[in-house]
């Protein structure tokens, strides 16, 4: 039985928690067990989408929003004076189970302000997943967050549990850390995240060799940065989110834009716009590294640390490599295809499918839904190919730029304006 | 120009074009149990559902595509495009005809047309997935009304039977006014009659779990609860969740006490 004054808990714990972006429901590999209820297996499904066109998969919440921190990015702050609330378990429980039936979410996406100590936090937060899979038989998804200084026994709990795991970073650099949140360190996210990893990679060996070995964590783990509130230039944002890929085997590394909620003089003002093009474009290198072969290096550097607002990474890319071009999609590998701006990851793949069977046209890309006006000035063509004129990159730049009609155009400034 | 009239079902339409090559049709066109009067001119030819014939065809496609490729040409079927029966035919005629697999040579149209039926249908049947909005009744039935754009209840229903392995529900398509219902062992098609009032307060109070509301209205409050209003973007939040979805989302039709009526 769900009680009336749930209602206003959740107003309250789903409004501090929703600065959260993850909503992941994707990568694990639970099944139903047992005709119990729920199933996290495959793909991920955003069973609606906010106002502000973000998904929402998961239940998001906030354990409760009580917390003997004061970072002044959070909401959250010790110091903030806000509406305080806190769930009990069973009524964590009975949300997640009665929205899950109704076929409102996918899971549960829980976190918490630390009260009282960091394990006094994280038992709670294992104590709601551990009943949810144990008594309740629940199968969806959940993903816990790691709470910084909780001891290895409940983190190794919280895996058992869990689909995934989360530690937030927060800052990308410790400078703004300290600046923001005197009393945290980058060790002590460091730390849980490199615990998590090795437990992760251990279970998924040991997996291998006898299958009875339970899962942990199958959807790995994932951490979010803010960004534009402090002075970081995208060379040392991408640089962390690289080390977080490369060292600690994350499945996704989030970029949050930052959304003005403090007077905080060290603090972008309220009402300063939230970066959202730079947000954007990220998140396009991030896919860049992943997916499409990049390397960090290639992207940005010392000589150009922030990504151009006004056109993608690839294409700014390309643009910065003109010799690596035209290349001719009859005969280029697909790594080489993948790099063209306007073709992405599945088009290339369809490009390299279908000529095996004819030799492609400029008619034929058209069809193929890729975005032709871009790729053009990148592709040859043996014959007949229409001819390209020599042009200079920045020719090519301003004829794409007049193609292209962005509502942000007006936010194409490249560093927010901060005091 | 023949006419060849079938019952509308997926093997119903594999006996039709096994009958053409049988009696070495020319020029057909497709029609769903009744000739279409827009024709007059053509001769009719019906087609008898035979499980065998339409095994026939099955046969010879799935030696010839992938196992991806023999599901993506069923889902096909149920993307209830206008010329989806033509579609599939230059399609099973062009892979039939070949010795290889041609179900990548997507510079082909045919190939292509066949590609772009399926994805509508997994795309509709990937947003039922996602929007169906089960609500509770005094008997414990969880049930939810849809009206997607093509026939995808036969699509989804491994992934409810799956996912709600022990709940009883039914998912009702009030455009094609048929559903499938779960009963904890096996799921079966039914057709009836659904109130299309099922968001009124009488249906709420007379047919519902009584917390059934209280849910509903949690859900409401979750909704609007995670919206940042500083970043708001109705283009997208339109795109990703169409107008015509929303008389069946719970979280876009206002609660009781807001309600005009």
């Amino acid at each position: 039985m769900v009680h009336e004054r749930v209602m206003e808990k959740l107003a309250i714990l789903a409004d501090a928690a929703k600065y959260d972006v993850s909503c992941s429901s994707s990568g694990s590999k639970r099944e139903n067990k047992d005709k119990g209820l729920g199933d996290a297996k495959g793909y991920g499904i955003c069973h609606a989408y906010t106002e502000d066109g973000r998904c929402v998969s998961l239940l998001k919440i906030l354990l409760t929003n009580h917390c003997i921190f004061d970072c002044a990015y959070c909401v959250s702050r010790k110091s903030n004076d806000v509406k305080r609330a806190a769930f009990t378990v069973q009524e964590v429980v009975d949300l997640t189970i009665g929205f899950y039936r109704r076929n409102y979410i996918e899971g549960l996406f829980l976190s918490s302000g630390i009260f009282d100590n960091p394990d006094y936090t994280m038992e709670r937060l294992v104590r709601i997943a551990k009943k949810l899979r144990l008594e309740e038989n629940f199968n969806g998804y959940i993903h816990l967050k790691a709470i910084p200084g909780a001891s290895d026994e409940l983190l190794q709990q919280a895996g058992m549990y869990a689909d995934r795991l989360s530690v937030n970073v927060e800052m990308p650099t410790e400078q703004s850390l300290k600046l923001l949140a005197p009393d945290k360190n980058h060790i002590d996210v460091i730390k849980p995240m490199e615990y998590l990893k090795n437990e992760i990679v251990g279970h998924k060996e040991e997996k291998k060799l006898n299958y009875k070995v339970p899962v942990f964590a199958p959807a790995g783990q994932s951490t979010q940065m803010v960004i534009g509130a402090t002075k970081e230039s995208d060379l040392e944002i991408l640089g962390m989110a690289d080390y977080f890929y490369q060292k600690m085997n994350m499945k996704r590394v989030y970029y949050s834009g930052y959304v003005p909620i403090s007077y905080d003089r060290r603090l972008p003002v309220i009402g300063t716009p939230v970066p959202i093009i730079r947000e954007n474009r990220l998140y396009q290198a991030d896919w860049l590294v992943r997916f499409y072969g990049f390397n960090v290096n290639e992207i940005v550097g010392f000589n150009q640390p922030n990504l151009d607002l006004d056109i993608d990474p690839k294409l700014g890319w390309a643009l910065r490599n003109l010799n690596q071009f035209p290349v001719d999609i009859n005969t280029a590998d697909l790594e080489l295809i993948k790099r063209i701006p306007g073709i992405g990851y599945l088009s290339a793949k369809k490009i390299v499918a279908a000529r095996q069977f004819k030799k492609l046209f400029p008619d034929d890309l058209k069809k193929l839904g890729i975005a032709y006006t871009r790729a053009k000035y990148f592709l040859a063509f043996a014959t007949p190919f229409q001819m390209q004129r020599d042009l200079t990159s920045i020719q090519i730049k301003d004829q794409i730029l007049n193609l292209q009609n962005s509502k942000y155009k007006n936010d194409f400034s490249n560093q927010l304006a901060l005091f | 120009m023949i006419q060849l009239i079938y019952d509308g079902t997926y093997e119903g339409w594999l006996t039709a074009v096994f009958e053409i090559y049988e009696y070495k049709f020319e020029d057909v066109v497709f029609a769903k149990n009744e000739a279409s009067a827009a024709l007059l001119f053509s001769t009719h030819h019906n087609v008898r559902t035979d499980i065998e014939k339409a095994n026939r065809v099955l046969m010879g496609l799935k030696k010839r595509l992938s196992a991806g490729g023999f599901s993506d040409f069923y889902k096909a079927f149920f993307s209830d495009m206008d010329d989806i029966e033509q579609i599939m035919f230059q399609f099973a005629k062009y892979a039939l005809a070949s010795s290889k697999n041609i179900e990548e040579d997507f510079s082909n149209s045919t190939v292509w047309d066949l590609r772009k039926a399926t994805r509508m249908t997994r795309r509709e049947a990937h947003r039922m997935e996602a929007f169906v909005r089960f609500k509770l009744t005094k008997d414990k039935l969880y049930y939810a009304i849809v009206e997607p754009d093509c026939n995808v209840l036969p699509i989804i229903e491994n992934h409810f039977k799956k996912r709600y392995a022990d709940q009883r529900w039914l998912i009702y398509d009030s455009k094609r006014k048929y559903g499938i219902y779960y009963d904890l062992e096996n799921v079966s098609t039914i057709e009836l009659q659904f109130n299309a009032e099922s968001n009124s307060s009488k249906f709420l109070a007379e047919i519902c779990d009584e917390q059934e509301e209280f849910f509903q209205n949690l859900w409401r409050c979750f909704f609007k609860s995670v919206n940042i209003e500083s970043r708001k973007n109705m283009k997208l939040h339109m795109q990703h969740m169409p107008k015509r979805y929303w008389k069946n989302l719970t979280e876009k039709i206002p609660d009781l006490k807001n309600r005009k009526s």
